[in-house]
């Protein structure tokens, strides 16, 4: 195999899972570290560098970067690296003077932002501090898009959103409450430089079954929270079904616990391991008496004298043949109720932007959007959020937001938009002396730390009682350690190597094996233990200078726990901090390396790279 | 953080033997040696051979004497039963323990200081009482532990850190072993696991002594540029002269079906140690012209490594004496020591 080139940030980046699966690429280990020491409002700034609402992910993000982390595969439940989020936010002390200073003196671009939710506000966020001027047009009359209208308060508190959304509106934003948009020709023929589209994907799927233009009672999902976030709808009936079983679902039944509900049954075509739901939000249904009715697949509203009165389902058999899910009709039933929620999915629509001025939209009526600048087919025209892709999160509305901010950056200032800024990494020894690091780097055993919920009692006699009461600081201190500091990074390098074996000998998790090169496939299957996991890369070193074997490592379950490094007589292994260094509109890479994180000097062996390939 | 001790945390997909335990479930306790030792990596090929054989742990006794190699006992199977002799008598207990309970599986683990030197004598009669023991030497050419002093198996010309050569002939415990008519020798390479695990293996299953001698360098003190037992001359130097693999008893049809075989050896319980090729004028079983070939080519200056000696019709020291095949220690004490009276009677037949 080709030696490893970990001097392209990609590899070492890849090995920090948790950071690579967040969209936004936030440093977790780091902040965790942070956390761990007690500076919350650093570990606070550090995540909103990336992610820009930790306040407001720590509660509610869909965290992919947890099933990413390297702790799954280890003993089977990932750090929760979500909630450490949250005990930043809630901890930390006042952020004013650390936010981005916007100049007094504009540079004289006018940007338009159609939305006020998570993707629009990150394109403020990043373009404000450059001297831009941004104006938000917001068809409701408060900003936060669907973390306000559609995530319910018991979830996300509003003082929350209210101050995260403020950070940004304060760098002097221009939002335009309660002015929609209803003419993109009308906008484009205004004075602004660039346009950023951030709408979201407002509307509901239907149920055009039998009955359901017959009666009243028969809400979409995310109208309906809408309308209980706007007070407009407050109680519900007694019998409540829910169709569709993902996370809108999920807030729906749990919403209507609160306003009334009873008998509530979330409603699912197949069985649970299909759900689209997140594991732990169906948890939180469960735990507050929501029935959850698999394979069930809606036939018709029930329908008596112009009242809704029940809906009749297909009982269905899933089997699988030659790969492919069939169902089969078992009988059919019928299920009484007294209200119907759909929540079977959202769809994108632009009435507001004519088909004639350039903007191309696709046979599903999407816009055709480019993957990496986030430009439309006319130039100057960028989307982001769910209204680029479909419905998404939060999380990834954030990132769409950065490249859109990049792109628009290079746009006004006469730059291709495809000059993407390189990446930088830099790597430093974490070795403090003889056997210490910089890190906690013992493995604690302990199990995931479980989340406190209010008391069922209290939770439903308001809609906004928080139902998350946070980590306490012995659970804080418990889950930190059980971090493995992906980002401390075992680094190699071959002609220090004696070939002792003692590294290899010492790694409780088998990762390491000295052995004659071959292509990977080969590889693969001939160390210490076989390296079956193809998500995970292999190291491979140079010829090792007395045998001309080389080292490799499985990256799959290593620990970081240093041992290697400890047990090396030479020093070939080093356990080395690594940060890739991401860069944002008008904030290259290297402007962090030379001011944030300066590199010791005397540590030539130490590299500080800037690289131009994409992560 | 300060020094770890290795976490109990393993890899999920670790094998597991027919006795369902892992590599990991073999190990002992953190070493406290220098980090590369060869030692180390030596316990590690203990480690993997006693899993493949499928040990039980606690019928294991492990043995030893004084030294940076004789510690490492307290580094494998820490379920079993062991006895660190004061220097280099680990020979006498290892007899003791042998008489006492033939069934338990001997492991000594000694170095050279400790074999060579002050356990010279005890080493020779071990070997010629043909005790059924593993007997490790891990040879590093110093006294590791007491901060590299020349051993007696330092070569001459071979120097000290500080420049100054040895000038005494060394003892080779491998033609040492021969000449007193051991049953089982070998000589192996710390860095060399994939030759050492068999041979570590078949010296286990072989009825007798075993006796494996390991190169096995001492980072601190023997592992400079003018030393002849770094790893780096003992990589240039090694000749691997009788590699074999080790077919236990579980496949023993398979391996006897194997054509061209150059020598197979059957040992006492079925398994069967198969020479993967050994030299045309070098036959491990005829102890002269083993004893010869391998002189030669020590006189060429190659370190000469692999499984060199094996006799498996001797009897050990049970089949020596005629000792009940019930180990002693089940025999209900009034057998063993039958009393004042008996002696009394047996005394008298001598008057
Ligand atoms: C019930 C529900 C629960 C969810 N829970 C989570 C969760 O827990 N975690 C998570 O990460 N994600 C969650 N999501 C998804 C997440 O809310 C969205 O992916 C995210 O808000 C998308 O951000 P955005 O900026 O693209 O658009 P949006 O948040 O949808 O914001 C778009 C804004 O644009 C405004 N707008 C639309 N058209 C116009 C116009 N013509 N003129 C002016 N303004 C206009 C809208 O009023 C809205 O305020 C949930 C979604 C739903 C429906
Ligand atoms: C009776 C006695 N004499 C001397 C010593 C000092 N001593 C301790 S270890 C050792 C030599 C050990 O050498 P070796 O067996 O080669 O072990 P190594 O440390 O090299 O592995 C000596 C002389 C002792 N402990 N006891
Ligand atoms: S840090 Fe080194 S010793 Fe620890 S698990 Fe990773 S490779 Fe193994
Ligand atoms: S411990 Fe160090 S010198 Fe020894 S094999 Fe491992 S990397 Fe090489
Ligand atoms: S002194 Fe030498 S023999 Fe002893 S532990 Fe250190 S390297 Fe090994
Ligand atoms: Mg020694």
């Amino acid at each position: 195999m080709q030696p490893t080139d970990v001097t392209n940030p990609r590899y070492y980046h890849k090995v920090v899972d948790c950071q690579w699966g967040c969209p936004a690429h936030t440093n977790v280990p780091e902040y965790i570290r942070l956390i761990a020491q007690g500076r919350y409002t650093e570990s606070y700034l550090l995540n909103r560098a990336s992610n820009v609402f930790p306040g407001i992910l720590g509660r509610t993000c869909d965290r992919p970067c947890e099933p990413a982390c390297r702790r799954t595969r280890v003993d089977g439940k990932p750090v929760a690296i979500c909630r450490l989020k949250r005990v930043a936010a809630d901890l930390r002390d006042d952020v004013s003077d650390f936010l981005p200073k916007v100049p007094e003196r504009k540079n004289g671009k006018r940007i338009a932002l159609v939305g006020a939710g998570p993707a629009s506000l990150t394109v403020a966020n990043d373009l404000m501090p450059l001297g831009y001027e941004c104006v938000v047009f917001e068809k409701l009359d408060r900003p936060g898009g669907l973390m306000r209208t559609n995530i319910p308060a018991f979830r996300l508190p509003a003082s929350v959103l209210d101050e995260e959304v403020a950070m940004i509106i304060d760098m002097g934003v221009d939002l335009r409450l309660a002015t929609p948009v209803t003419s993109m020709r009308a906008l484009l023929a205004e004075d602004y430089d660039a346009v950023f589209v951030g709408s979201g994907a407002p509307k509901g799927k239907e149920l055009d079954v039998p009955g359901r233009w017959d009666a009243k009672r028969i809400h979409i999902g995310i109208e309906w929270l809408e309308s209980v976030h706007f007070e407009h709808v407050t109680s519900i009936g007694e019998r409540v079904l829910i169709i569709g079983v993902g996370n809108t679902a999920m807030d729906c039944c749990r919403s209507s616990r609160r306003l009334g509900g009873r008998d509530i049954k979330v409603m699912a075509r197949r069985s649970r391991k299909y759900f689209k739901a997140s594991p732990w939000e169906l948890d939180d249904a469960l735990e507050e008496g929501v029935e959850i009715v698999e394979n069930h697949a809606p036939r018709r509203f029930v329908v008596e004298n112009g009242r809704l009165v029940g809906m009749e389902f297909e009982r269905l058999a899933w089997s699988e043949k030659d790969g492919k899910q069939r169902s089969e009709v078992i009988d059919t039933v019928t299920i009484p109720c007294d209200d119907v929620i759909l929540a079977i999915g959202q769809e994108n629509a632009f009435p507001w932007i004519e088909r004639d001025i350039g903007i191309a939209f696709d046979d599903a009526g999407m816009p055709v959007v480019d993957r990496v600048t986030m430009q439309c087919s006319r130039p100057g025209v960028f989307f982001g959020g769910d209204a680029a892709w479909g419905p998404e999160n939060i999380i990834w509305a954030v990132e769409h937001g950065h490249q859109a901010a990049i792109s628009i950056h290079n746009y006004c200032q006469g730059l291709p938009i495809t000059d993407r800024p390189s990446y930088g990494m830099n790597l430093v020894s974490a070795k403090v002396g003889m056997h210490a690091w910089r890190y906690s780097n013992d493995y604690s055993p302990a199990p995931r730390a479980a989340m406190t919920h209010v008391e069922l009692t209290q939770r439903f006699q308001k809609l906004n009682v928080e139902v998350e009461l946070g980590f306490t600081a012995e659970q804080t201190a418990h889950e930190v350690e059980r971090c493995l500091n992906c980002d401390i990074q075992t680094h190699f390098t071959a002609p220090l190597c004696i070939e002792c074996d003692a590294c290899v000998d010492v790694c409780p998790v088998n990762c390491l094996t000295i052995t004659t090169d071959g292509p990977e496939e080969d590889l693969r299957t001939r160390l210490s233990a076989p390296a079956l996991n193809r998500t995970q890369e292999i190291y491979v070193s140079a010829a090792l200078p007395q045998t001309q074997r080389v080292m490799v490592k499985d990256e799959d379950v290593c620990l970081h726990c240093g041992l290697c490094a400890e047990r090396c007589p030479t020093a070939a292994w080093d356990m080395r901090e690594f940060t890739v260094l991401i860069p944002y509109a008008g904030k290259p890479a290297s402007y962090e390396l030379r001011t944030a994180n300066p590199i010791p000097s005397g540590l030539s062996s130490q590299l500080a790279v800037r690289s131009s390939q994409p992560l | 953080m300060t020094s770890i001790p290795k976490p109990s945390v393993r890899h999920p997909g670790l094998p597991r033997n027919a006795l369902g335990l892992t590599t990991r479930d073999y190990e002992g306790g953190m070493s406290t040696l220098c980090a590369g030792c060869g030692h180390d990596s030596i316990t590690a090929a203990i480690i993997q051979a006693v899993w493949e054989l499928d040990l039980p742990p606690h019928r294991a006794a492990k043995l030893s004497g004084i030294g940076c190699s004789s510690k490492t006992t307290a580094y494998f199977m820490r379920q079993s039963h062991g006895f660190n002799a004061v220097h280099g008598r680990m020979p006498a207990v290892a007899s003791g323990v042998h008489a006492a309970n033939r069934e338990l599986v001997c492991i000594g683990v000694s170095g050279d200081g400790d074999s060579l030197s002050i356990g010279l004598g005890q080493l020779c009669h071990a070997i010629r009482r043909n005790i059924n023991l593993l007997y490790v030497l891990e040879n590093n050419g110093v006294y590791g532990l007491t901060k590299g002093q020349f051993s007696a198996s330092a070569d001459v010309g071979s120097k000290s850190k500080r420049g100054e050569p040895n000038v005494q002939p060394p003892i080779d415990p491998v033609l040492l072993a021969i000449t007193l008519g051991a049953t089982f020798v070998a000589r192996g390479f710390s860095g060399d696991k994939k030759q050492l695990v068999p041979i570590l293996k078949a010296g286990l299953a072989h009825r007798g002594f075993a006796l494996v001698d390991v190169i096995s360098p001492c980072v601190t003190f023997n592992d400079h540029e003018a030393s002849t037992k770094s790893y780096r001359f003992t990589r240039g130097h090694r000749h691997e002269l009788a590699p074999v693999d080790f077919i236990p008893l579980t496949h023993e049809i398979a391996a006897a079906t194997v054509p061209g075989d150059p020598v197979s050896v059957t040992m006492h319980d079925g398994s069967v140690v198969r020479f993967r090729s050994v030299g045309e004028d070098y036959d491990p079983t005829d102890r002269d012209a083993a004893y010869a070939h391998i002189r030669r080519l020590q006189a060429q200056g190659e370190v000469v490594t692999g499984l060199l000696y094996i006799d498996e019709r001797a009897p050990d020291m049970h089949g020596v004496n005629g000792t009940i095949e019930e180990p002693l220690t089940r025999v209900p004490y009034a057998s063993l020591c039958p009393g004042n009276a008996a002696l009394q009677k047996l005394q008298e037949e001598y008057r």
